[in-house]
């Protein structure tokens, strides 16, 4: 059952260094406040997954949390490269990380077999692609009742599960809408789940089909409004591209990387203090 | 003196791929270039064109260009939006899109893409966003439609990594594989347009844009590039295509320029 916490309190019970999360949101709801609440208590060789790692990753990765990437595209969107996911990869700093690479069809069917606990996905996919040379998770297997080649990936089933969604109610029952990506999949593959929330209500007031994860499916429930920014959240704020954009600047080099991590995650309480200290270098003019 | 064009090189491109979408198509669209050519198909000469972006939007409208394959304006302009796993095993697998628009950092002769790395993949000289949804799309797609710009360094030999199939080593080395899609039908670029040899399959200059040279597309591949004969000059851009396209441009220049921090 779900319990309804301060982020600090859990991240500190739920993510263990060496851990494998999975911090979902395709674009939309990027569980941003977890991430830096991950980076500000230090967790060490975290298995990262993500379909598309995004500003949130590049954090991690180069705050020194990760020592392994499970992803399959790694940009910014609209923007460029993701700076300190390269400079791991390229460079090995701060530490090298080692990559398992999929496609979206493949990865988000992951997260399904995951859910399903079902030993692996199938797909048509792959065939004549380098990815399965130099990921060894991709194989093929024949149909055993046409006989057709198809490639078989493993389940993702993360030890925690971390989504940003709108709403829950005071017993922890979620409600999310917009772009869903495979949030829901994330949550009901991890072995732990803990959900950001925009706001609870006492009431969810949600439609029959709506998608709805019951408190009873959730390890923590945690209440930080706007605590998907930079992303968005679909009813209660839009996506900041400038911040996505001056990303490019600030992850660039490594030390005005270090210096924006230190002065806006780790020196600052929490995500509250985050947006402050980002809104005062934002009015100074510095790179935010 | 020398008239300078009423267009430009990457607005001609554009343009000359919108042209290749029709009306009615159900067309599975990356970020970028292709997602500015679909919406252009969709504000011009084809209305009821259905957008499919892999974040799960079905029948998008945006209103501006997305900066992001999940933007907001796509889910609320959307017929419906469905989850990632459902958009790539029930809508791409399930046989129900006409056309994959993609973009690439390096292609091949035979229309194989490059998204992952230049130089080794252990050791990469540049590391590249990765697959995406690129290689289920070339797979599943009924027809494959690729846009990028044209030089020596992105028209190669041979790919660094080969992310997602066009035609392997060109003939019918798809079918054999068993590939469900027909694989890349056109590639769009700022200086031409290409279709693969209908036995080859080896990529041939079909069009080329006006005022450019076959010397200036020779030389802007790393290959001995075919091209088709009689060859065709493409069709400048019309006013209501390059006003449809500017107009489009400004809209998305404003709205992403004028967010905020909530």
């Amino acid at each position: 059952m779900a319990e309804i916490t301060t982020l600090r309190e859990a991240v500190a019970a739920l993510v263990r260094d060496g851990d494998s999360v999975a911090m979902e949101g395709f674009t939309h709801l990027i569980p941003f406040a977890a991430g830096h609440e991950v980076i500000r208590q230090r967790r060490k060789q975290l298995t990262l997954i993500r379909m598309t790692p995004d500003v949130i990753y590049d954090q991690l990765i180069g705050a020194g949390c990760a020592k392994k990437l499970i992803f399959s595209w790694g940009g910014n969107p609209g923007v460029g490269s993701l700076h300190r996911l390269r400079d791991a990869v390229e460079n090995d700093w701060p530490a090298p990380l080692e990559i398992q690479e999929h496609g979206h069809g493949d990865l988000s069917n992951a997260y399904v077999a995951g859910a399903a606990k079902l030993p692996f996905a199938v797909l048509r996919a792959y065939a004549g692609s380098d990815l399965p040379k130099h990921n060894d998770k991709i194989r093929f297997i024949q149909c055993p009742f046409t006989g057709e080649t198809l490639a078989a990936v493993p389940p993702i089933n993360p030890d925690v599960a971390i989504i940003h969604a709108q709403k829950a109610d005071r017993k922890g029952n979620v409600l999310l809408w917009g772009i869903l990506g495979v949030q829901k999949e994330a949550v009901l593959a991890a072995k732990k789940a803990l959900v950001i929330v925009e706001e609870i209500v006492d009431d969810l007031k949600a439609w029959p089909n709506a998608c709805i994860l019951p408190a009873w499916t959730l390890s923590a429930v945690c209440c930080v409004p706007g605590g998907a920014f930079p992303s968005y959240a679909d009813g209660y704020y839009e996506r900041d591209n400038r911040f996505y954009q001056a990303w490019d600047a600030i992850s660039r080099e490594r030390d005005t990387f270090q210096n924006w991590i230190k002065t806006h995650i780790l020196d600052t309480q929490d995500f509250s203090g985050f947006r402050r200290v980002l809104a005062e270098s934002s009015a100074a003019g510095v790179p935010r | 003196m020398t008239i300078q064009p009423a267009y430009t090189t990457s607005e001609i491109m554009t343009v000359a791929a919108a042209r290749l979408l029709k009306n009615g198509a159900v067309c599975f669209v990356g970020i970028g270039l292709p997602s500015t050519a679909a919406n252009l198909a969709r504000l011009t000469h084809a209305p009821d064109i259905v957008l499919i972006y892999e974040s799960g939007p079905i029948g998008a409208k945006p209103r501006v260009l997305p900066l992001s394959i999940g933007d907001g304006n796509l889910a609320e302009t959307a017929d419906t939006v469905v989850s990632t796993p459902e958009i790539f095993r029930y809508w791409l697998q399930g046989g129900r899109v006409d056309v994959g628009f993609l973009g690439a950092a390096q292609i091949d002769r035979f229309a194989n893409i490059n998204t992952t790395v230049i130089g080794d993949y252990k050791k990469p000289a540049t590391r590249l966003p990765g697959a995406g949804g690129a290689p289920e799309i070339a797979s599943c797609a009924r027809e494959v439609v690729l846009v990028l710009k044209q030089s020596a360094r992105t028209f190669v030999k041979r790919l660094d990594f080969v992310t997602s199939v066009g035609h392997l080593d060109g003939g019918d080395a798809r079918k054999r594989l068993g590939l469900p899609g027909n694989g890349p039908v056109a590639v769009v670029t700022d200086l031409c347009v290409m279709e693969p040899d209908a036995s080859s399959k080896e990529l041939t200059v079909t069009q080329l844009h006006p005022g450019i040279s076959r010397e200036q597309v020779a030389k802007a591949t790393s290959w001995e590039l075919r091209f088709a004969e009689p060859l065709q000059e493409t069709l400048a851009p019309t006013t209501v295509e390059l006003e449809t396209l500017r107009d489009l441009e400004h809209r998305t220049k404003i709205a992403h320029g004028n967010l905020t921090v909530a």
